[in-house]
């Protein structure tokens, strides 16, 4: 059955982004506005995040938005685009300040204040030593960002659809004119009609076997806009973080460093001092991630093996129960390791997706070197590249690029829907993902999607991980193409119509296969070291051939095809960039 | 690897008269998650095994459920916890939408009856509304809430009436009455002094056990009984 719905704007997506972009609409009474979420708004990803939300607010020790960009700029080795990080970094101590009134139960300093800590690449007076930058409730930032948010959605009354999974974007005459959605409590199909659609969708960790991020990061948002012909930006940028628990990748946050955690050896060394004798420990992450695989490498992971220890013994039972007791919790739970006595095993984990759909400051999507937007299509949140992190992002970071962008995009969706009309439909908008679900329904014997997933996970990490080279990479785009060939018969063994997640898992290993050739096309063809990607046949960032941005383009054929963008800079020359 | 087996009660309401049981043996780590098992039944035995789940590690709240009779997140329980014979059931007092999954749908409308969001129309200050240490230390407790419904659906009283409020929503209007910066703790409180709000809990104290964020919720419950209580004098 095909229900049809109409509305101004559709947010997809109810995480960090999604939400804050839908309370912006909100405010708006002349505008319909719904988000649409295959997740209750409370399961988005954006709940794990830990550590804190980056803003120059200055309650502890002298900072300036000018120095968060200067730090931001240089942790995105110089691949961010200046003007967007300058708004970001201008904006964050406004929007953090609104999340407070907003009810955001912060931390506190002794006097009232919102307390604040280091963090990784975070830095007063460019460069100087650490500054407690990092605004942060306990270790659950993000729960409480993910919390407030919806807390407010509800007061302001927006309207959800839940659990229902965006499976297409609608694009007719060069602009957006709304999505088809699965609902997945009945496996209908519903076309929502909109003047605007804001693809708030999250990461795809989950195109790598070792990652922080949920089972349902499967990058839905940027997969389907791909397939519809936008542009994917920088996807060879795909964040490690440097602590992992070994074996889960489930995380533990930089606030553990932050605090005064440290990393060791197998001979109890703090080798990072050898890695960045100023920052050390708090390097940006792609600087330490890289120096743990070099200590594995040389045989110093612990007894030999791929992991190494953080170190957080010395911090005391106090700050261990008061500042991170998530992170003491799951380090009983998972490892049966109580941090206030015992270091944490820890491996670096595929964290966080720096590229994405890209777009301008305003969460517009834009589609090549000229700033061509496509009317009414918005990205932001993860899924978004605007681009503020560039090569490799600064913890903290993302949460203030959910909400300040997730709020901006929302403004200009307000504004373009006031005075836009509803374009029209495409003819039958329903017919190529009903196709495509029928066919995945109808193959009755074959292998399993899980085992496709397991080796696309494997060859990713293996071959597109924290150290890349061409062999392995052409290793892995032929391994990514076969399996895409075999995706053909897969076989989904639900043929059912009710809650049907073993159809939706299939579909998703759709995207999560799209993403990862990009991803591996993309990083084959960036023949320099940049940030988070790093390439040991070319050891060396190329400022005069690579200091512009990759667009991929999905061709007709399903090939990959590159072209690229210029990277705006505006006070901050391009340096070297030691820690 | 050792053998665990999973006994998992499975309900199709399209197909199936009545739940049923049944037996999925699975490899297992003893340091393995429950979900890792029942995801490799899902992926490699039967994929119509129904069942929500995301984040993996305890933080989003999707896999509550009855594990050996007691609400859990299957992804915070490890087998090593769990014996070689595993018992998973749906939460109690939802409908069954299929196998695990149950209706959330009344669960959010009584975490939306409490009013679950800040409420101070004094106009913000230009900078951060201040508020002591001690005074973030008082809710800081039931912040913790990921709204997985392990304590409602263990609650006697919840179960004998589905129109109580239930514990998760009283922990949400707690988390709100005692912030310092918020103004409207005597409507909540009248909400939860009617018939269907605090009074029907009788203390059993299944909701604090069965919380994974550990929250001390019979005691916040309590707490919230004293404001009234003290209000009303
Ligand atoms: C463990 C962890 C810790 C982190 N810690 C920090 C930190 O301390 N500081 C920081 O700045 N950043 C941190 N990050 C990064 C940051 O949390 C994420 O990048 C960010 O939360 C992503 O938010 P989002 O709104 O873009 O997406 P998400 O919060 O993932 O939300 C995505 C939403 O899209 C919906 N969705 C997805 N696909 C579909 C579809 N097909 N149809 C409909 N809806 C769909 C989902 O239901 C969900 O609601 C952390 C990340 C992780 C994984
Ligand atoms: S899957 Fe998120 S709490 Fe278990």
């Amino acid at each position: 059955m095909i229900h049809t719905h109409t509305y101004d704007a559709l947010v997809v997506g109810g995480g960090g982004a999604g939400m804050m972009a839908a309370i912006y609409l909100s405010r708006e009474s002349r505008l319909r506005t719904a988000v649409i979420s295959k997740l209750y708004p409370t399961r988005s990803h954006t709940g794990a995040a830990q550590g804190g939300i980056g803003a120059a607010l200055g309650n502890l020790e002298e900072d300036h938005p000018e120095w968060h960009a200067f730090d931001t700029v240089k942790g995105s080795d110089y691949l961010g685009d200046q003007d967007a990080i300058e708004t970001m970094c201008r904006e964050a101590v406004d929007v953090v300040i609104e999340l407070e009134h907003m009810g955001l139960p912060f931390s506190r300093t002794p006097d009232g204040k919102i307390a604040q800590r280091p963090f990784g690449g975070h830095t007063h007076h460019q460069g100087q030593g650490p500054v407690r930058r990092s605004c942060y409730a306990a270790d659950r930032t993000g729960h409480m960002i993910l919390q407030t948010l919806y807390q407010n959605c509800i007061k302001n009354g927006v309207e959800f659809f839940d659990e229902f999974q965006v499976v297409d974007v609608m694009l007719a005459e060069g602009r957006c004119v709304g999505v088809v959605a699965y609902e997945v409590a009945t496996g209908d199909l519903h076309v929502f009609h909109s003047k605007s659609v804001n693809l708030a969708t999250g990461g795809f960790g989950r195109i790598f076997s070792i990652t922080s991020n949920a089972h349902a990061n499967t990058g839905d948002g940027p997969a389907v806009a791909l397939r519809r012909g936008i542009p994917l930006e920088d996807m060879e940028f795909y964040q490690f973080h440097p602590t992992g628990i070994y074996k889960m990748g489930i995380l533990i946050t930089e606030g553990v460093r932050g605090e005064g955690g440290v990393l060791r050896n197998d001979y109890g060394e703090r080798f990072m001092e050898r890695y960045a004798p100023t920052m050390k420990d708090l390097a940006s992450r792609d600087v330490v991630a890289r120096a743990i695989y070099q200590e594995m490498r040389e045989g110093r992971g612990i007894n030999g093996k791929r992991y190494v220890y953080l170190d957080a013994t010395y911090l005391g039972a106090e700050v261990i129960e008061q500042k991170l007791p998530d992170i003491a919790d799951f380090c009983r739970t998972y490892l049966g390791v109580d941090p206030v006595h015992e270091p944490m095993p820890i491996q670096p984990t595929a964290h966080y997706a720096m590229g994405g759909i890209p777009t301008n400051v305003d969460g517009c999507v834009v589609i090549d070197d000229r700033g061509t937007v496509v009317p009414g299509l918005y990205a932001a949140g993860e899924t978004a590249c605007v681009s503020v992190h560039g090569g490799n992002r600064l913890g903290t970071n993302s949460l203030l690029d959910l909400v300040v962008f997730g709020r901006r995009s929302g403004l200009h969706m307000a504004e373009f829907c006031l005075e836009a009309d509803l374009g029209s439909l495409p003819e039958n908008p329903t017919r190529d993902v009903a196709a495509e679900l029928e066919r995945l329904l109808s193959v009755a014997a074959g292998e399993p999607p899980a085992r496709l997933r397991q080796e696309l996970q494997d060859t990713m990490m293996d071959f597109v991980g924290v150290f890349r080279e061409e062999e392995g990479m052409r290793q892995a785009m032929d391994k990514v193409r076969e399996l895409k060939r075999r995706y053909e018969a897969v076989v989904v063994m639900d043929k059912g119509r009710r809650f049907n997640t073993d159809l939706l898992e299939a579909w998703e290993l759709r995207n999560l296969l799209d993403l990862a050739e990009v991803t591996a096309a993309s990083a084959l063809n960036r023949k320099e070291s940049r940030g988070a990607h790093s390439r040991e046949d070319f050891p060396n960032r190329d400022d005069e051939n690579w200091l512009k941005h990759t667009l991929a383009v999905q061709d007709v054929d399903g090939g990959v095809r590159i072209d690229y963008k210029p990277v705006t800079i505006t006070q901050f020359e391009p340096k070297e960039r030691v820690y | 690897m050792p053998m665990v087996t999973l006994r998992i009660q499975r309900f199709d309401p399209e197909n199936d008269q009545r739940p049923v049981y049944r037996e999925y043996a699975v490899n297992a780590d003893p340091t393995d998650r429950v979900l890792d098992a029942i995801n490799s039944v899902k992926w490699y035995q039967d994929g119509s095994l129904t069942y929500r789940r995301s984040c993996a590690h305890g933080i989003c709240g999707s896999d509550a459920m009855r594990i050996n009779g007691a609400n859990r997140l299957a992804c915070k329980v490890l087998i090593r916890d769990v014996g070689a014979k595993v018992t998973i059931e749906p939460l109690m007092g939802f409908r069954v939408i299929k196998d695990l999954v149950v209706d959330m749908e009344p669960f959010f409308a009584q975490f939306r009856s409490v009013l679950p969001y800040l409420i101070n129309d004094e106009g913000a200050p230009e900078r951060e509304r201040t508020q002591s240490v001690h005074e973030r230390e008082v809710y800081d407790d039931t912040t913790k809430c990921i709204l997985c419904a392990a304590c409602t659906t263990s609650c006697p009283s919840f179960w004998a009436d589905e129109n109580f409020v239930g514990p998760a929503a009283i922990v949400n209007a707690h988390r709100f009455i005692f912030d310092s910066r918020d103004k409207a703790a005597a409507e909540r409180l009248d909400i939860l002094n009617d018939r269907e709000g605090v009074w029907r809990c009788r203390t059993v104290f299944n909701c604090t056990e069965a919380c994974p964020r550990e929250i001390r919720i019979t005691k916040a419950i309590g707490e919230v009984k004293k404001a009234i209580l003290s209000s009303a004098r």
